[in-house]
């Protein structure tokens, strides 16, 4: 990896301050994409602020009908915590299959929002359940956070601190893994919540994870796998590579999303 | 004796001793040794698959901080600095030699893959180093490049030597083509089928690694390197590299971390590191990283081969005919030439009475990393080819595939057997396997379970394989005549010090195999040294008389055998020392692990007092026989040997995603004796997770314009365990009847017995669609493709 000047600020007031003084600065919580990045010089910020050491962004709490995710909340925590497991099991057993053993407890939600991998898991569990990003500055709904591959709202300099996730009445997860990363090649994530019945593909989509509104149409007029059996997402939207062809893809999306509406119940 | 041990002889499932120190992290590997005043290189490789290099500018790097040097290719030229050699020549049909063109160490004038090394850059920190390589500008013209086997023959491919023309390495065929032709024309039936065998990326867990040290007083080099046979390294590239007397060349292999023949291969890098530390007269390190190595370790298999089987009316073989192109990537690696002809095209008869067999090979050039032997090295390959034909042939003439296997064996009584191409296969018993493994696979069962399957929306599919193969290379004559240009022996040194304690010398080289452990079982079997008390020295070639190393699954049936007579003089010796001891004649003295007896008597000595009489001799007799007791032997093996057996596979498919899980794995082998029991069926296992690998998982994939798109484990499929099942193993042993130890060697079987029945499983699962073939990797696109294509047909 190329230098860099590295920070450990304890708050996140600090966190932002050295962030907004250099717009060059990166933030890094797990480091589960951008060391990769770094070690592989594909990326060369001037400073690395290592959000690790801020208490106040860790830890998992239920308030009312919302469950309140830290962002620096690891992997394995979303999976083990036995408020995630009562509220939506569905998000603990998707935390459970990310990555590896390593990768859960080095990685966090925060850092997996933030980045919006397409074939990330994160993406598509928090855009089908509505949740609400909250940074340093404002609450984000997931509809305006994800914006496209690798590309958020937020700002240079802005930090996720919390997802604030409703408690929907059902959802469930599948996703086809990529045989050679084992990232999502297709995924979908449905969820039955008070605002209706969401859809959300993740690994498959040309331009990152997206709302598959004719499934969630089908699901809210009848619950059920059958409902989404014939519906196929247009190929020319996905992605392709030697692993998965657009075409491919385009099937597996309606075969996870009827497991992912056998998982939810 | 009455105390009683643990047995540890042959047969002993004994714990692997090496494996306390790999375990906790204590091994050492090369980059594990920090030299003092060492500096480190980093390789500036091609990021075009063919291009002319048309000025390299260093002047700006040079000026980096830390930067020591930095060399290209015209000034090794300029110190006649040779090419990277191949170490095996191949001779066309019309008997002319190979084109084998010119492989700088540092590209001149031209690269011809991606990775091709173009420069080097020596500064005292790697990180400077890296640094430094991205601030030379290396102006390229991208030329036209060729990566498809079958491309490179077309009329008007891009040429990747001047000095082979059409991209043509060789020409070469083996067995009667006359006779081949009268059978077929007197077949009931001709069975054809087409067929890829997939470039792999052997990957080995520790990437290569490479240290030149030079001492400017001593004149002495030292390498440091990941290789599996240091002293062919010292030899290669001293003799046709870097010009460097052996005296003056020491080659260190310490613990290596897996090789699958990768690390055979003399690479560029360690001549330009030992000869760059010449030059800086400091110690240079080199670590390859991971994806560097997808680009610049030897890459294995990659053959497009045509196959006709000729059966007569009852289903009995009547002739086979192969016709195969093979990737050799852009330049000859060290033993690439060999892998796709004597490894591969002798193989051809597999475990069947063939009477006629004519195969012809072509190799070609391609703008691709070169490619050469990964475990099982053409063996794999061709008994993919012919178990896949059987299977198809069976189908087509109507025969179950066991009964049209069995029908063809070769039988016990026919051995010694003699193949129409070359090799005579000493011992086997393949009707035994087969029925070991039927019976453990549950095979008559099997209908059951896939109707069980078929219930729940999978399909289930059988595979069976049935192979012989022929490893514990190599009678160095026989080699020569075929185009070697090494001899296959190997060495070994058994020296018992004074108090009966036994350092083996090796020739050998473990990097995964267990050695340390397996050859200590020997010692203790045959002189009565517990396993604790014998240490096995390998990889250095200062320490280790010249030996061939590790490859072909030979340490224990070539190298073994060398410690075997090496033991063998020990016990000679030490009957000769007894016999003054005891005042008995020589003739009378017997041995048995440990104890040397007079014959008839109870007048005994331990090994331990013939160790201390041979070296603190007061009561010796030394007019007759010399002190001390170590011997040497350098055992020449007289044929191959020939490990063989039968497994079976049951596989499950989703129709839905196409993944394709492999529910069950039998192999019954036949290793020979079984010095290790837990140490073979780890080989086995091993082996046959690469076999599984290649057949559902793993393809090194160019594409037109040459390159690598699965160049990092993100898009390369490296099986993990999850994708593994728990592979049942069993032996059945007919003894190897020409080395003393009867053993056959299970380096490779498994990766050569597998893939096969992996695939004949997955075709069988699509019976119900009419599949003939499916190519490998099995991956899940491909199997969807293939259900997709026929619910669109049913349709």
């Amino acid at each position: 990896m190329y230098d860099f000047a590295y920070h450990k600020p304890a708050s996140v007031a600090d966190a932002v301050k050295i962030l907004a003084a250099d717009p060059e600065a990166r933030p890094i919580s797990g480091g589960m994409t951008l060391l990769p990045a770094l070690k592989l010089r594909l990326n060369r910020p001037s400073a690395v602020v290592d959000l690790s050491g801020i208490a106040e962004l860790r830890g998992v709490t239920r308030k009312g009908d919302t469950l309140v995710i830290g962002a620096l909340t690891k992997h394995y925590e979303v999976a083990t915590s036995a408020e995630v497991k009562a509220a939506i099991p569905a998000l603990a057993a998707m935390a459970h299959t990310i990555g590896d053993t390593q990768v859960r407890n080095r990685g966090t939600m925060g850092g997996s929002v933030a980045n919006n991998d397409p074939s990330a898991d994160y993406p598509a569990a928090l855009l089908a359940l509505g949740a609400t990003i909250e940074t340093d500055k404002r609450q984000l709904p997931a509809d305006e956070f994800f914006n496209g591959m690798f590309t958020t709202a937020l700002e240079v300099g802005e930090l996720v601190t919390a997802i604030h996730i409703p408690i929907p009445e059902k959802a469930g997860y599948a996703k086809m893994r990529n045989p050679a990363s084992r990232y999502a090649m297709a995924g979908v994530f449905v969820a039955k919540t008070a605002a209706g019945v969401r859809v959300a593909v993740n690994g498959a989509g040309a331009n990152g994870v997206f709302r598959e509104k004719a499934m969630e149409a089908a699901l809210a007029a009848n619950w059920s796998a059958d409902a989404v059996a014939g519906i196929k997402v247009d190929p020319s939207l996905l992605n392709g590579d030697i692993h998965g062809s657009a075409e491919y893809r385009a099937h597996l999306v309606t075969v996870m999303a009827k497991r992912a509406v056998v998982d939810a119940g | 004796m009455n105390v009683v041990t643990p047995f540890e002889g042959i047969g002993a499932s004994l714990r692997r001793k090496e494996d306390f120190r790999f375990l906790q992290g204590r091994g050492q590997y090369v980059d594990d040794i920090n030299r003092p005043g060492q500096t480190h290189a980093v390789m500036l490789r091609s990021p075009h698959a063919h291009a002319t290099i048309d000025r390299i500018d260093t002047a700006a790097a040079r000026a980096m901080p830390g930067v020591k040097a930095i060399f290209v290719g015209e000034d090794m030229a300029a110190e006649a600095i040779g090419g990277i050699p191949c170490g095996w020549q191949i001779h066309n049909k019309d008997g002319s030699p190979m084109a084998e063109p010119m492989h700088p160490a540092l590209a001149l004038g031209k690269v011809r893959h991606v990775g091709d090394p173009v420069a080097v850059v020596i500064a005292e920190t790697k990180a400077q180093a890296r640094d430094a390589a991205e601030a030379i500008l290396v102006a390229y013209t991208p030329l036209p490049a060729v990566s498809g086997t079958e491309a490179a023959l077309k009329p008007g491919a891009p040429q990747v030597h001047e000095a082979a023309a059409g991209n043509l390495c060789y020409d070469w065929h083996i067995g009667d083509k006359a006779a081949q032709e009268a059978a077929f024309a007197r077949a009931a039936r001709v069975v054809k089928f087409e067929t890829t065998n997939n470039r792999l990326v052997p990957n080995a867990m520790e990437p290569r690694a490479a240290i030149g040290d030079f001492d400017a007083f001593s004149g002495d080099y030292t390498l440091y390197t990941t290789s599996q046979n240091p002293h062919v390294i010292r030899l290669l590239m001293g003799a046709f590299v870097l010009h460097i007397p052996e005296s003056k060349l020491r080659v260190v292999a310490p613990d290596v971390g897996g090789g699958f023949g990768s690390k055979i291969y003399h690479y560029a890098e360690e001549a330009i590191v030992t000869w760059a530390a010449g030059k800086v007269k400091r110690p240079i390190k080199w670590t390859c990283e991971r994806s560097e190595s997808f680009m610049s370790d030897a890459h294995g298999r990659d053959h497009v081969s045509t196959a006709e089987l000729a059966l007569d009316a009852e289903g009995k073989i009547l002739g086979l005919k192969v016709h195969t192109l093979a990737n050799m990537g852009a330049y000859l690696s060290t033993f690439a030439p060999c892998v796709p002809t004597y490894l591969y095209a002798t193989l051809l008869s597999g475990v069947y009475a063939t009477p006629v067999i004519y195969a012809e090979v072509k190799a070609v050039f391609t703008n691709t990393v070169p490619v050469d032997a990964y475990r099982g090295a053409g063996r794999p390959e061709a008994t993919y080819l012919l178990e896949r034909l059987m299977d198809v042939a069976a189908a087509e003439a109507g025969l179950d595939k066991v009964e049209f296997r069995r029908r063809n064996f070769i039988r016990p009584d026919q051995f010694p057997y003699q193949t129409p191409v070359a090799l005579q296969y000493d011992s086997g018993d393949y009707h035994a396997t087969l029925a070991m493994a039927l019976e453990a696979a549950d095979w008559a069962g099997f209908e059951g379970r896939r109707a069980a399957a078929k219930a729940q929306g999978r399909l289930r599919g059988i595979g069976i394989s049935t192979y012989v193969e022929a490893c514990g290379i190599a009678p160095s004559a026989v080699v020569g005549s075929l185009g070697a240009r090494a001899g296959l022996y190997e060495v070994g040194t058994i020296r018992v010090h004074p108090t009966g304690s036994v350092t083996v010398l090796t020739g050998a080289h473990s990097h995964g195999q267990g050695h340390e452990t397996t050859f200590a079982q020997l010692v203790a079997d045959k002189l009565g040294v517990p396993t604790a008390n014998v240490d096995i020295v390998h990889g250095d070639t200062a320490k280790v008389p010249f030996g061939m190393g590790t490859y072909g699954s030979r340490s224990l049936a070539v190298g073994g055998s060398a410690m075997d007579k090496a033991m063998d003089k020990i016990i000679a010796k030490g009957k000769r020392i007894a016999a003054h001891l005891m005042e008995a004649s020589v003739e009378d003295v017997e041995f048995e692990r440990g104890t040397f007896r007079v014959a008839g008597t109870d007048r005994t000595k331990s090994l331990t007092d013939i160790s201390l009489a041979a070296y603190v001799p007061h009561n010796y007799p030394i007019d007759e026989i010399e002190p001390g007791l170590e011997e040497t032997a350098f055992y020449d093996p007289k044929n191959f040997t020939y490990p063989g057996g039968c497994h079976i596979c049951e596989v499950e498919i989703d129709p839905d995603t196409g993944r394709t899980t492999v529910v069950n794995f039998t192999a019954v082998d036949d290793v020979g004796r079984v010095i290790n029991p837990m140490i073979v069926e780890g080989q086995v296992q091993g082996g046959i997770a690469q076999g599984i690998g290649q057949a559902l998982l793993e393809a090194a994939v160019y594409d037109a314009s040459g390159q690598l798109l699965s160049g990092s484990f993100m898009d390369y499929t490296m099986p993990r365990a999850g994708d593994l099942p728990d592979v049942g193993v069993a032996t059945h042993t007919t003894l190897c009847t020409h080395n003393p130890l009867g053993v056959k060697g299970c380096g490779e079987v498994g990766a050569i017995g597998s893939p096969p029945a992996v695939m004949n499983a997955v075709v069988d699962a699509l019976r119900d669609y009419g599949v003939r073939h499916v190519e490998m990797p099995a991956t899940p696109q491909k199997i969807w493709g293939i259900v997709n294509a026929h619910r669109i047909a049913a349709e």
